[in-house]
Formats: C-alpha cells, sequence, structure tokens
C-alpha cells in the first residue's frame, strides 16, 4: 500500500435485515477489498439476514427456514464485513460520532463511525385489545405477531388442519398470512376494521372481489369492526358483539417504523425518519434506509424501495457515483397468495367518471375478477389487477418503464385472460386460395389445388408435387382435408 | 448396434448419394441424384429429420450450379478482383502471409474459420493456423453461434455436447422448455420431436416474440429482450418455493446448490416479473408444468445465449434442469440447439483460439504435449490463445491486431456485431484472402479470393446437434476450377514450407489424422472411421475406439468433472449492456427467417428462396409503428448508437411495443449487424447480438431497394 493510501472510513450499519444486508454487499460490490470502506452490522436478530418476502412461504409450509437465508455464514469473514448478531444499537451520540452497542450477554461497548445508517426497519403495532398483551410486554398465549422468522416458525408450528384462527388485520401481510394458513387447513377468521380488505392498496370494488376470492378458500371475514377482547383457548369478542373461536391469533394490524433510537438522538423524525435524496437524515452522517426511512414519495413496507436505496448510498457512500439520487420507487405491490394474482399500483382512487384521468374498469366478481387501469396523457398512473395475471405482468411493466399503453385499451386491461378471438380453422372449401397451408415450404392452397388439377390425387402426391407435408409435417392434417375436399368436388 | 440405412446402399455411386443438407445442425438426411445436366434433392428417413426437409434443402441443389457461383481464383489489380490462375493465387495469398509474417511477426497473420466447415476442414484450418502460419489468432463465427452454451455446459458438466442425448428421445417428454429457441421456422423438421411435449400440454416456449414455435406453445412466456437471466431465476425460485425441488438427486448427483439457490432466492416470480413482464403466475406455471412431467427437457438456442450475459443465462437455465433433476437422466435433460451446419464440430477441432483438437484447451500442458508430438513440432512452438472472434475483428489492422487475414467459410461483413466497424476494419487490412464457393461480401473486399467445393462436390463428416458424426459424400463433381478448402491449405501449407504430407488434401486421410489426434481428448473421434459411418452406425463422440458404440447419451452414470457430479453455478441477474433511453426508446432483436441462412450468401443467390423473403424488414408493432409516424410496408431507418439499418416496416399485432425485431440474412444497408451491440460476453466471449437500444425513422431514400451485387471485372 502506498504512503498516500488512507484508512477506510467507518460505516456502520444499524439493522441486518433486508435493507442492511443489501447495503453491506453493494458496498463490497463497489469496494471488494475494503480500501475505501470498512463495514460494521449490527442486527438485533440472532440469525443471518434472511429473505422477509419468503416468509409467507414458510408460513404456507412451502419453504423451510434454511431456504431463505441471505447469506451464508461465511458471507461476512469472506467479505471483510464485521458482524455482530443478537446485538443492539441503544444509543447515537452525533457529536463524538458514537453509537453504543449492547452484545449479548455484555455490556455497552462504543463504536466509532464516519458514516452511521440506521435500517432498523420496523414492528408490529400490537393494537390495544384486552388480553392480547402480559403486563410485561410479552405476547399472551396463543398470539403471534406476523414479522419475524421465529414468528413465522410459531405460527407454523400452532397451525394445524383445523386449527381455529383468528388473523387481526387485513392489509397485505394479514391477507397473507390468512392465505397460508387457509392452505394448512385452519379454518381462518380475518378482523379488519375498515369496511374493505387491503383498503390502502385497494379500492373498494377491487377489496369485495378479493374477500369473495378468499372466501373460496374457506376464510371469513369481519369487516368495519375492531377486535374487543381475547381470551386465550378460547376466542376473540368483537366490539360489534360478535365472536371468532381461535386457538390461535395472528396479529397484523400494520407496522410501526422504527424511529426511537432516531428519535432520542434528536434526528428529524414524522412516521419516519425523514431522509433527503441522498438517503441523509438530519444529521448528514447519519443515513437511513428502508421501512424505518421515511422519503417523500415512497410507499412504506416494499423491499423493493428498500433495495434502491441501499443501491444509492452504497454509491454515494463508496464514492461509485457520488451524484447517485434516490428519486423514489414506482413501486407495484403483488399480493403473494396462491391461487389469488393481485396486482396494485400508483393511483387506484380515480373513478370512471373523474375529469382529470382515463379510468378502464372491469368488475366480474362472479369470476373473482377485476381490472382498473388509471391513464393520464396515455401512460399508465394506476391500477389494480385482480385474476387477470397476465395484463397484470404487462400493465405494471409499463407502469414502472413509463412506455405509452397500447390502443387497444380493453385488449391490454384484460390480457389473455379475454377470449381469443374465435380462431376455429377455416374449412378447406372456405379457405383463401392465398393461404399458406405448409409454412415449413411455403405452399399455398392454391398451389395444392394446382397440384390436384394436374393429376396429383394424393396426400402423398400432393407431397411429392408441392413438398407441402415434407418439413415439419404438422399440415399433413389440413393437406389431407383439402385432397378430401377436392375429391368431393369432382 | 443402431444403423438408420440398409448396408446395401454403402458402394453409392457418384451421382447418387445418401448425404446431409448443407444447411444447419439438423444435418436432414437427403439424397442427391444427379441425371444429365440436373441434380435434385430428396428428403430421406434419418432419425433427426423423419424424412423431412424444409425449403432450404429442398431448393439447396440450386447452388451447385448457380449463376453466382465462383469457378476462377480472382486477384486484386488496380483496385479490381480479376480471373487469376490457381498458381498465380495460392503463390500470391503465400507470398504476402510469408512477407507480412517474417515483417511484423507470426502474430500478425490471422485466420477465421466457420461452424459450417466439416471436421476436417476446421481441424486443418487449425493445425494450419498453429504450424504453418505460427499464430495465436484464430477463431470462427462459432463464437457468434453457441460458445454461451459451450461454457455454460462446460461449467456445468465438465463438458459441452450440444444435446447429450439423440433428438428422437425428445418425443418421450411430456413437457420441453424452449428458451429462445424458433425451430419451426429455423429447422422445420425437428418440431416433430416436440409434438410429444405439446401433445401433453407441456410445450413451453420463451421468446419475447410470437414466433411460429411461440404460437405452437402451450405456455409462451414473452419477456423482455435481454431479461432471459432473471426469467430463469425466478422459474427456479417457483420451483423450489413450490417446493418442486428434487433433493434427492440435488444430493447425490450436483453441488454447489445453496450458493445458487441463495442467488435465485432474491429473484422471487412478482420481482421478476417486473423486470421481464412475464406474469407471476406464469412462471409458477411453467416450474409446475416442467416439474409435474414424467420426462422433461430444457433446451436453450441462440435467443438466450446471445447476449453479454449469455453464458450466465444458459447457467440459470442449466441451474433449473438440475434442481428439477433433469440432465443425466434416461428420457429427460438439458440441451442446447445448435445453429450451423457443424456448429458442434466446429468447436472441437482447434479453429477456436483457446483450444486443440478433440475438445482440448490450448492452455492445458499434457494437451499442449499431445498434440505438438503428433503434429511433429515442440510443444513450446505451439502459439497460445488468442483473442476472440470479435476482438481479433475489432484489431485488423490496428498496431496490436491482424494485418493479414484468411477466411474460411465466414462472411463476417454481414455476420459480425457492429457491422460498420468490423467493414471498415477489412479494409485496413495489408491483405485479406477468402475461400468461398460465391462472391460473399467479405470475399469482394479480398484481395484475393479462393473459389471452393460445397457440400455435394466432397465428402466429410459434420457433427450435428446431437453429437453424432456424419458422412456427407461427394455426390456430383464440382464445376471446373474449383478446388475444396483442403486443397487450399495444402496449396498454401506447402508453399510456407511445409512438407505436403503435414497437410493432405483427401477428407479421409484429414480425418484419420484427426482420429488420431483426438484420441483421449474430450471429444475423442478416436473410434470413429469412414467405413462405420458409411454402414450407417450411428455414432455420438466420444467414441474411443472402433469397437466402441458410441455415446449417445454420455451423463447417465455421471457427469464429465472428475468427480462425476454437475455443478450448479451462482449466477443473478444485472440486465444489458445497453438500456433505452430518450433518444433511443426501443429494444432490437435480431433472428432467423425460414428462408434464410445465416449472412444469406449462399440462400441470398437461391430465386426460390428470395421469393419468399426477398427484403429486409423490420417488425414493429403497430402503435409503435403509428408512434414513430410509420405504417405497414413503409421504408424505416433502424438507428442504434452504432448505425442504421434500412428496413420495411411490418406491422405485428403480436409483438412486444418495446420491441422490434431485424432479420440478420441481407446485406449492405440492409444489414442488421449495422445497429447490433458490440459488448461481449467475459466468459465466452458472445457478443450481445439479440439485444441494442433504437430508434426508429423514415427512411427518405429510395424505400425498397434491391441489394446491388458487387460484380466481378
Amino acid at each position: 500500500m502506498n504512503a498516500t493510501a488512507r484508512r477506510p472510513r467507518k460505516v456502520v450499519i444499524a439493522g441486518y435485515g433486508m435493507a442492511g444486508a443489501r447495503l453491506a454487499e453493494n458496498i463490497r460490490a463497489r469496494d471488494p477489498r475494503g480500501e475505501r470502506l470498512s463495514v460494521t452490522v449490527v442486527g438485533a436478530e440472532r440469525h443471518a439476514a434472511y429473505n422477509r418476502v419468503l416468509l409467507s412461504s414458510v408460513v404456507a409450509g412451502t419453504l423451510p427456514r434454511d431456504a431463505v437465508t441471505l447469506h451464508p455464514e461465511s458471507w461476512a469473514a469472506e467479505h471483510d464485513v464485521t458482524l455482530r448478531v443478537g446485538a443492539t444499537v441503544r444509543g447515537i451520540d452525533t457529536a463524538a460520532r458514537t453509537v453504543s452497542v449492547h452484545d449479548p450477554g455484555g455490556g455497552p461497548t462504543a463504536l466509532d463511525y464516519d458514516a452511521l445508517v440506521l435500517a432498523q426497519g420496523s414492528s408490529p403495532w400490537i393494537p390495544p385489545v384486552d388480553g392480547l398483551v402480559h403486563e410485561d410486554g410479552s405476547l399472551a398465549p396463543g398470539v403471534c405477531a406476523f414479522r419475524t422468522l421465529d414468528d413465522c416458525e410459531e405460527i407454523a408450528g400452532r397451525a394445524r388442519a383445523g386449527t381455529p384462527v383468528a388473523v387481526l388485520g387485513g392489509g397485505l401481510l394479514g391477507i397473507e398470512a390468512a392465505r397460508g394458513l387457509a392452505g394448512r387447513g385452519c379454518r381462518v377468521t380475518v378482523v379488519h376494521p375498515h369496511s374493505h380488505v387491503m383498503e390502502r392498496q385497494l379500492d373498494r370494488g377491487a377489496g369485495d372481489v378479493l374477500a369473495g376470492t378468499l372466501a373460496g378458500y374457506g376464510i371469513e371475514f369481519r369487516t368495519g369492526t375492531t377486535a374487543a377482547r381475547y381470551v386465550p383457548g378460547d376466542g376473540v369478542k368483537l366490539d360489534d358483539g360478535g365472536y371468532v373461536p381461535a386457538d390461535l391469533v395472528v396479529v397484523s394490524a400494520g407496522v410501526r417504523p422504527e424511529t426511537g433510537l432516531a428519535a432520542s438522538a434528536g434526528l428529524a423524525v414524522d412516521r419516519g425518519i425523514l431522509v433527503d435524496d441522498c438517503m441523509r437524515t438530519s444529521d448528514p452522517r447519519v443515513h437511513a434506509i428502508g421501512d424505518c426511512a421515511q422519503h417523500p414519495g415512497t410507499p412504506p413496507g416494499l423491499v423493493q424501495p428498500a433495495w434502491d436505496q441501499a443501491g444509492v448510498l452504497a454509491d454515494l457512500l463508496t464514492g461509485a457515483d457520488s451524484a447517485g439520487r434516490y428519486r423514489g420507487t414506482a413501486a407495484v405491490t403483488r399480493l403473494k397468495a396462491s391461487g389469488v394474482d393481485l396486482a396494485s399500483f400508483g393511483d387506484v382512487g380515480s373513478e370512471p367518471d373523474s375529469p382529470e384521468a382515463e379510468v378502464v374498469c372491469l368488475n366480474d366478481p362472479a369470476r373473482g375478477r377485476y381490472a382498473k387501469l388509471v391513464l393520464r396523457d396515455d401512460l399508465v398512473t394506476g391500477g389494480v389487477l385482480l385474476g387477470v395475471p397476465d395484463a397484470a405482468a404487462n400493465v405494471a411493466h409499463h407502469y414502472t418503464h413509463r412506455t405509452p399503453a397500447p390502443a387497444d385499451r380493453l385488449a391490454f386491461l384484460l390480457g389473455r385472460a379475454l377470449p381469443e378471438e374465435a380462431v376455429r380453422a377455416p374449412s378447406p372449401a372456405s379457405m383463401p386460395g392465398s393461404v399458406t397451408v405448409c409454412e415449413c415450404n411455403n405452399v399455398p392452397k392454391s398451389g395444392l389445388v394446382d397440384a390436384w388439377r394436374r393429376g396429383a390425387r394424393s396426400v402423398a402426391g400432393l407431397a411429392e408435387a408441392t413438398r407441402a407435408t415434407t418439413g415439419c409435417g404438422s399440415c399433413t392434417g389440413l393437406v389431407r382435408g383439402i385432397a378430401d375436399w377436392l375429391e368431393s368436388t369432382e | 448396434m443402431q444403423t438408420d440405412q440398409p448396408a446395401e446402399v454403402q458402394a453409392a455411386a457418384l451421382g447418387s448419394a445418401r448425404t446431409h443438407c448443407p444447411y444447419c445442425a439438423l444435418q436432414c438426411g437427403m439424397s442427391v441424384e444427379a441425371t444429365q445436366g440436373a441434380v435434385t434433392v430428396a428428403p430421406r428417413e434419418f432419425p433427426t429429420n423423419g424424412g423431412g426437409l424444409c425449403q432450404k434443402g429442398w431448393t439447396s441443389a440450386a447452388l451447385l450450379d448457380s449463376p453466382a457461383r465462383l469457378t476462377t481464383p480472382l486477384v486484386r489489380e488496380r483496385g479490381q478482383l480479376h480471373p487469376a490462375g490457381w498458381d498465380e493465387a495460392l503463390d500470391t495469398v503465400a507470398a504476402r502471409l510469408g512477407r507480412i509474417g517474417a515483417e511484423h511477426g507470426a502474430d500478425a497473420v490471422g485466420v477465421f474459420g466457420g461452424g459450417g466447415l466439416t471436421n476436417e476442414k476446421c481441424y486443418a484450418l487449425g493445425k494450419f493456423a498453429r504450424v504453418a502460419l505460427g499464430t495465436a489468432n484464430i477463431d470462427y463465427n462459432g463464437r457468434f453461434c453457441m460458445s454461451s452454451a459451450a461454457a455454460a455446459g462446460t461449467r456445468a458438466f465438465g463438458m459441452d455436447r450440444g444435446m447429450p442425448f439423440p433428438v428422437t428421445d425428445l418425443a418421450d417428454a411430456d413437457a420441453i422448455l424452449l428458451a429462445g429457441a424458433n425451430p419451426v421456422e429455423t429447422m422445420p423438421p425437428f418440431a416433430q420431436h416436440l409434438s410429444g411435449a405439446s401433445g401433453c400440454e407441456g410445450l413451453v416456449v420463451v421468446d419475447p416474440r410470437r414466433t411460429p414455435t411461440a404460437a405452437r406453445a402451450n405456455l409462451h412466456l414473452q419477456p423482455a429482450p435481454g431479461t432471459d437471466l432473471a426469467l430463469a431465476l425466478g422459474i427456479l425460485h417457483a420451483a423450489v418455493a413450490e417446493g418442486h425441488l428434487d433433493t434427492e438427486y440435488v444430493r447425490t448427483r450436483t453441488d454447489e446448490f445453496d450458493p445458487a439457490w441463495q442467488q435465485a432466492a432474491s429473484w422471487w416470480p412478482e420481482r421478476v416479473e417486473r423486470i421481464t413482464g412475464v406474469a407471476a403466475a406464469d412462471q409458477r406455471r411453467a416450474a409446475a408444468m416442467l416439474s409435474g412431467a414424467r420426462n422433461a427437457y430444457v433446451l436453450t438456442a441462440r435467443g438466450t445465449e446471445q447476449h453479454a450475459d449469455g453464458t450466465d443465462t444458459v447457467s440459470g437455465w442449466i441451474n433449473l434442469a438440475l434442481a428439477l433433476g433433469l440432465p443425466g437422466r434416461a428420457g429427460s435433460g438439458y440441451g442446447c440447439l445448435t445453429g450451423q451446419g457443424n456448429g458442434q464440430g466446429g468447436r472441437e477441432h482447434g479453429q477456436k483460439s483457446d483450444q486443440l483438437p478433440g475438445y482440448r484447451r490450448i492452455d492445458d500442458a499434457a494437451s499442449r504435449e499431445h498434440v505438438a508430438r503428433q503434429w511433429g513440432i515442440a510443444p513450446d512452438e505451439l502459439p497460445g490463445a488468442g483473442p476472440s472472434a470479435y476482438e481479433l475483428l475489432d484489431a485488423l489492422g490496428t498496431e496490436h491486431g491482424v494485418k493479414a487475414l484468411l477466411v474460411f467459410g465466414s462472411n463476417v461483413a454481414v455476420s459480425a456485431p457492429g457491422a460498420d466497424r468490423v467493414t471498415n476494419r477489412l479494409a485496413e487490412l495489408d491483405f485479406l484472402a477468402v475461400a468461398d464457393i460465391v462472391l460473399s461480401e467479405t470475399a469482394a473486399m479480398a484481395d484475393v479470393v479462393f473459389p471452393v467445393t460445397q457440400w455435394a462436390e466432397e465428402d466429410g463428416t459434420m457433427t450435428n446437434l446431437e453429437g453424432r458424426v456424419l458422412l456427407r459424400r461427394k455426390a456430383v463433381d464440382p464445376p471446373a476450377g474449383v478446388r475444396s478448402d483442403l486443397e487450399v491449405l495444402g496449396g498454401l501449407a506447402t508453399r510456407l514450407g511445409r512438407p505436403p504430407e503435414a497437410f493432405p488434401c483427401e477428407p479421409q486421410r484429414v480425418f484419420d489424422e484427426l482420429r488420431r489426434v483426438s484420441a483421449g481428448g474430450v471429444a475423442d473421434y478416436s473410434g470413429i472411421t469412414y467405413e462405420r459411418l458409411r454402414d450407417g452406425v450411428a455414432l455420438h463422440w466420444p467414441v474411443p475406439d472402433t469397437d466402441h458404440p458410441g455415446t449417445p447419451r454420455p451423463f447417465l452414470d455421471r457427469f464429465a468433472h472428475p468427480d462425476g457430479r454437475a455443478r450448479f453455478v451462482p449466477v443473478t441477474y444485472s440486465g444489458p449492456a445497453e438500456e433505452t433511453d430518450e433518444d433511443y426508446p426501443l429494444l432490437a432483436t435480431t433472428g432467423r427467417l425460414l428462408a434464410h441462412y445465416q449472412s444469406g450468401a449462399q440462400t441470398r443467390n437461391v430465386d426460390e428462396l428470395m421469393a419468399v423473403d426477398g427484403e429486409m424488414f423490420v417488425e414493429v408493432h403497430p402503435d409503435t409503428a403509428r408512434r414513430f409516424d410509420l405504417s405497414d410496408g413503409e421504408a424505416a431507418t433502424v438507428t442504434s448508437r452504432r448505425g442504421t439499418v434500412h428496413a420495411v416496416v411490418r406491422c405485428v399485432a403480436s409483438m412486444r411495443m418495446d420491441t422490434v425485431f431485424l432479420p440478420f440474412h441481407f446485406p449492405d444497408d440492409n444489414r442488421a449487424n449495422l445497429v447490433t451491440s458490440t459488448a461481449l460476453d467475459p466468459v465466452s466471449g458472445m457478443p450481445e447480438f439479440k439485444v441494442c437500444a433504437v430508434r426508429l425513422g423514415r427512411h427518405r431514400g429510395t424505400g425498397r431497394q434491391a441489394s446491388a451485387r458487387q460484380e466481378v471485372a
């Protein structure tokens, strides 16, 4: 190393979830030998980072817990990253640029930083329901949050075929949990305080169709009501007087960004930790990414913004692209629930009579389909596509890439779900002479007719005269049909 | 022992021969009949074509006596090519090569070969470069064809044999995934092998276009060009997440699943959907179709391979096949659909810059020792690995590049990416010599052109897409004045001071030498003889001795890595080399038409084929055409950062709106490769033919134009 080499700047990442792990990876992709940055990652959970997106597959039982791990155990050592799992950051001294870290079983230690990144995500919000929480704050027996890998293992362990389950909260995660548990044979009831499920992503029409589809998997819904009291071993009493039997209560009533540490350090906090396009908090040496951060125009709770932010911040911290800025993510919400295909993005609230937007909408509750397309100047600005998977992919692609929508809005909206035009093969008699019968050898119907008139009076004869059928052979049936028709006309 | 023809035909007389088609790697069986003045071809029963033949095959005899045929050597004088005698032509080339080599070093002379050449020619060309010229600079157009699949196959299985099973095995599959393959159009008789799967509702086709093959699929996945690797990861993810992983197979026959899964775990179908545009539900359906099948295959071809991440993309598909336990299982597997007639054999015998005969690596000491001994030189006289095809072409005439180039069986002025730049580089050469049957666009630029024999006029072996070695037999005498490539090489080698016996001109003698040199290599041909091939024995390499029955399915017991296990390769997606922007808002992809082959040098000289597709076109979604103020049938320009191609607009409603398609068979201003990207795959050297950013414009010139063929003075 030459004399002018400077010591690497110290980056401390508080949080080893999907955002923190991705940031560490991105930094090492740009600075593989650690010449520019030393990296320390502090993670509260005791195991390696895992892919939270796949947790619904763990609940559904299709993926074992090992399969959702993001990094092998050797990852940190191989990438020159200092990893402290099971440890928590308890305090930030922004003036001294140190954090205090509590290791399991040990006391607090101070860690210097040149740049601190808060990536602590969010924590489940437990609604104030009688009996749900012990006085010490721990959950009552039979109650699980739906946030961590450990939560999922506990849920999976309690969910037997026939087990009555109450899911508190019919948002995205609640619906995924409900569908996974229904797939395990549980008797699931979703309790949701709003008038329709997933109200943040869906308009009323879509929410109702979704509930109808899920009802087909045996899931019951109690909407417009909240849990009042939980009685272990019995069930949940609702504030409308109703009752839901439950041996297991899964709480998915929303999450709250982890802001306590930032707030106590004096950083500007609203719903989340406020950040600018450089992912800087109100202290320029402290950054925040992922669910704990609040960036204007970025919806919370999705991984794609967190990963986009990690990419920009890695560019900035390593100097790989000091002009890098995060401008928000055109997020698309996809429900991960077996047998249900739902995409939602952008402005879903506009109605067909909207004066500003062009809105195309189809509601087909009997077949579990609901499709709404919102456009401005030929660009897709919002959509809800339920039960039309092919269109969902295509429409979301146009939304993400801001490419003009096709002129045929209806076909665009319905994709392949639209019955294909009746493409019944024309009869040999009605088929125009110019139609190519044998693609491999470019033989039109008229060529076969001519050959017949010149004496080729069989399929073999026609093949010899025109080469039709001698390529891939798939037109043999059609040639036979034409031969039969010609014979019948003689 | 499997035979495909009765023994009594082995003494086929000249004038009537059971041979194989001159075009693609299916190498359809055909018989060639020469009667007074007329030569006709007809399909014959052979496993790959089942008695079928496409229009290219049917019309192949037209090239034997085509007016475009070269029948005399041409030597350039005062800027014009003039007919010359053979001695004059050979003397000129040998003298110029000798002088340039002496002045600038042996590496100043380069050789460029082709995947359509017979095994004998490929072998002789590699030997000629290394021994007679002493140059490291030899490569071939197979880099533009198979190299990514070859590299990925070697990584995964320890050996690259395009299809490690006979093509007829496909009939017994109830699911087949074709990634970037359009065989219904490019090798029509192959389509019959897909009917088993499509009859079981199990044919999955991955293609950005709704090709005739895609139209036959039970499930067509239509990803954005350049996103195939993301799609492969998404389908693998779906397969694992839905519990379809063949854990027993993965444990007993493979290594490195965990790191490969760790990458794929981040590519869940909904995320992949946003990149590819392929519905998550369809990714899951593809995974379910393959995993639920009794027998299933994953097959790749150029559409998925010709990318700057082509090797990793093929690894992505192989990882999927391995996760489902397909490769090395009877009735299932992974294979690559070879394109060029001898694409497989062409990469095995030493015309590739990093290889020696028998599919040996040129940087392996034992291989160098073996081959050098066979060739009667010292191992350190053998040059090392040279640059890959595009790197070789890109440096022509530059300070560090080749100053003189010999081209056999390739038309790089049309087929290389960034064709304008390559054409300019060819013009910068001190000396260019080309051997071809017609005056191709590359030959038209040469200082010396050798007129050479073609398929029905010579004996030679080809190795088809299933690794089966075939004997193409001479059926007719070549036109007077035409010599074989082997004679050209022999004539040059002797003039360069090599003994004639080191460069024999009889194909069978060359093949016998190839057999000896390949012995002990990965592609061991030592047990293959012309006699066995004439007897119709189905010999798939390796064939280590003359009693060996051949190896139709090499991986059933073990893979070719020393420990016998296959390898997952951890791959992840990062996107194509070039993205769209405001100036270049569309993606262009390139491909083939039924009526044409490769650069079109052959098929553009067949009237019947030109009547089918005689002009360059660009396929565009009608809305996209309208956006650029174009309509069907109008003359358009397609412009990338590298150049502009002229093409007539064809509105096709099934096109993606962000994608246009250009066929690559046309010359001059109609060369698709004027716009293609020159980004290369870091492992295979494969250029990114299949995606680049373009815009459309109106062509203000003459509109529909015929391609002017350069006249010979």
